[in-house]
């Protein structure tokens, strides 16, 4: 994205915040998922958040997103606000999916962002279907599809790439390879040692990347992205990354030890961004402190907001299944705002 | 076997959980040719700890962990079913049915008949349901209509610790595919649950989980706790008598159909949607074999046509629950 252009200093501080931003939200998420504030399932994107940001980095702002199930820092990324996100996550009015979604389903359709998504391996065939519309109508946009590495056993995911490699899609398939699918490593469910060798079986370019490093993402996503606009096709980019929580929060994490947690932190994503922009002289620590402080806060807000924020109406439940709701849903949802429950008994 | 009858033999108090997995783990030292399959079944013990401890005991060949590859490995469990092993699938929440909707509706249901009987499926699939834990709409579905309405599969879903454990040995020592829907509310509730090594509930048997006089719920999974309590609170007003059906498909008509001969009043309360689905199916067979018993309209509770939403305060509004039972009740009674 433009506010985000990795060749200007302005961008590169952007993209810092973001980061920054992606990681502050995620810790603050654990913790009140933790304080029982938040309930249902909450994939964390810690120490991810150079894959996220880098794929952003190379798109432009109308560009495409189709998310997964550890989706906050590809909404952080693509510029969604983070009160907002929180909200959703609380389950208010005010969420991005007035509370419909969650966490695992936070989406801005405007903004380009096709929504987090419960069903592993579901991002890349939507991707493939805005890269569709983008073609169909001569624009000039691209849609990224993410997926995990675990997600690359999904059938639906190799026949969205073959369709997009079939008809030349300005479509992108960033693999996120943390290494592990839930509690099972990589090596368990692939038979690979680079699982962008799978592109080979479609004829498209599949590159795997240091996804601890945001100029290294960004760089091969900006190659795949000028590709898709040139009207060859799709690519596919691995980044190899490691997320630093567990699998989802209450994830005791049977299937690995701190030392391999620890290996992963010294190439921490934000760490290693921040030095090599201050040795180019662009910030200093007392800055980046500053940052990180401002966006605590930020985050604090968010919070504040979102706890403060009003759940939807009980009669909300009824609305959004259909753009013409049919008569069914009418009753039940006149029978909620009379009764204060439709759950079947009086069908007229 | 009657609820009467299985409360007879020796039996232990235990949460849905450990019923489960005692049957499981049961199967497994039975029949070698039984192993299990999914999602993380292994060391990591399945995303809501069913099958916790078995990786252990059994070890990764008998307790495989699959790629997330949910078409692959259901199409995978009925070819090996039809050759000689008996895999037990766990797919993890019911709602990845979708992904792998292909293998079961073409091949799985079809195999046998399509074969002239010549292929035997010996496979069972256990998966999770229901709303409840603010899981949003892609892993808090109710979906057991879709199996127990397709012609070729077998569908049951347990309301206690006992017919947790009896039906899932029951699917696994089964030569048809039998799915088992676990309501992933009630893991954590207890009951009595026989520990004979040979007790299996029948598929197809329902169970009379208390008798009354005036009224006949038939309840599942997780309304059948419920329904139980809503009995409890109404007598000495009405006369609740609650079924367990247990047994989607195949259903056993002649034990609701009895009762309601008795009661002349029917509620039937499961949480799938309410359109086109199981209520649907056993309001139509009561009427067919005892509309001149009836006395009153029979009602249905179900979730009403809507995905289950993530917002606390939705989820509860569109989840049936006790106070819908009750209201249903009351209204015909
Ligand atoms: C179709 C489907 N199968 C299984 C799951 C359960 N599940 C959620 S996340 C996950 C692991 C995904 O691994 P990966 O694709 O590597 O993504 P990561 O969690 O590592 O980011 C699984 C198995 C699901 N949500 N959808
Ligand atoms: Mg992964």
């Amino acid at each position: 994205m433009t506010e985000l252009d990795l060749d200007s200093a302005d961008g590169r501080q952007e993209a810092l915040r973001r980061m920054v931003t992606i990681r502050a939200f995620d810790q603050e998420a654990g913790n009140r998922f933790a304080d029982g504030e938040i309930p249902g399932f909450v994939h964390l994107y810690i120490g991810e958040e150079a894959v996220g940001v880098g794929t952003c980095a190379a798109l432009e702002s109308d560009d495409y997103i189709a998310s997964t199930h550890r989706g906050h820092g590809h909404c952080i990324a693509k510029g969604l606000d983070p009160k907002y996100m929180m909200a959703e996550l609380y389950g208010k009015a005010e969420g991005y999916c007035n509370g419909k979604g969650g966490s695992m389903h936070i989406a801005d359709v405007d903004a380009g962002m096709l929504g987090a998504n419960g069903i592993v391996g579901a991002g890349p065939p939507m991707a493939t279907g805005a890269a569709l519309s983008i073609d169909y109508q001569d624009r000039d946009e691209v849609a990224v599809g993410f997926l995990g590495d675990g997600a690359v056993a999904q059938g639906q995911v190799h026949e969205a790439i073959n369709l997009a490699s079939t008809w030349d899609l300005p479509a992108i398939f960033v693999v996120e390879n943390n290494h592990y699918g839930e509690g099972t490593p990589v090596e368990k469910q692939h038979n690979l040692d680079n699982l962008s060798d799978t592109a080979q079986a479609y004829d498209i370019p599949g590159v795997t990347v240091d996804g601890m490093d945001i100029t290294a993402v960004a760089e091969a996503v900006a190659e795949a992205r000028d590709r898709a606009r040139a009207g060859d096709g799709p690519t596919m980019v691995e980044a190899q990354t490691y997320r630093y929580r567990g699998h989802y929060e209450g994830d005791e994490e049977p299937y690995r030890d701190d030392d391999e947690i620890e290996r992963w932190k010294e190439q921490d994503p934000i760490e290693s961004f921040k030095d090599r922009l201050i040795e180019r002289g662009e910030l200093t620590q007392e800055e980046f402190d500053d940052l990180e402080s401002e966006i605590e806060s930020t985050i604090d807000d968010a919070i504040e907001y979102a706890q403060a924020a009003d759940y939807p109406e009980p009669s909300a439940a009824y609305e959004d299944m259909f753009v013409d709701q049919p008569p069914e849903l009418q009753h039940f949802a006149n029978v909620a705002r009379t009764d204060g429950g439709a759950n079947g008994g009086d069908h007229r | 076997m009657t609820a009467q009858a299985e409360l007879e033999l020796e039996t232990e108090t235990m949460t849905v959980r450990e019923a489960i997995r005692q049957g499981l783990r049961e199967e497994l030292e039975r029949d070698e040719d039984v192993y299990l399959m999914g999602e993380d079944v292994g060391l990591f013990g399945g995303v809501l700890e069913v099958t916790g401890g078995l990786y252990e005991e059994f070890g990764g060949e008998r307790v495989r962990d699959t790629p997330i590859s949910e078409a692959g490995f259901m199409g995978a469990a009925t070819g090996a079913a039809a050759t000689g092993t008996r895999p037990v699938v766990e797919l993890m929440f019911s709602d990845f049915m979708g992904v792998s909707m292909e293998q079961i509706m073409n091949q799985m249901a079809k195999m046998h008949y399509m074969f002239g009987g010549k292929a035997e499926l010996p496979v069972t699939v256990r998966t999770t349901e229901g709303g409840g834990m603010g899981a949003a709409s892609q892993h808090s579905g109710t979906v057991h209509t879709w199996i127990a309405h397709f012609p070729g599969l077998k569908a049951v879903a347990p309301g206690t610790a006992a017919s947790a454990k009896g039906l899932t040995k029951a699917a696994i020592r089964s030569d048809d595919p039998v799915f088992v829907f676990e309501n992933k509310m009630i893991y954590e509730q207890s009951g009595q649950v026989p520990t004979d090594e040979d007790f299996t509930v029948p598929i197809g048997k329902a169970a009379v989980e208390r008798e009354g006089e005036d009224v006949t719920v038939v309840a599942t999974q997780r309304l059948v706790g419920e329904s139980l309590g809503v009995a409890d609170s109404l007598e000495g007003d009405v006369s609740v008598e609650v079924i367990d059906p247990r047994s989607l498909y195949p259903l056993d008509t002649d034990t609701i159909v009895e009762s309601v001969e008795k009661t002349g009043r029917l509620v039937v309360a499961d949480e799938s949607p309410l359109s086109y689905g199981t209520h649907a199916e056993i309001i139509a067979r009561v009427q067919e074999e005892a509309f001149f018993s009836l006395d009153a309209p029979i009602m249905r509770v179900g979730t009403p046509d809507t995905h289950m939403p993530f917002s606390p305060p939705l989820e509860q509004e569109v989840l049936p629950g006790d106070d819908d039972v009750k209201a249903a009740i009351q209204r015909i009674s």
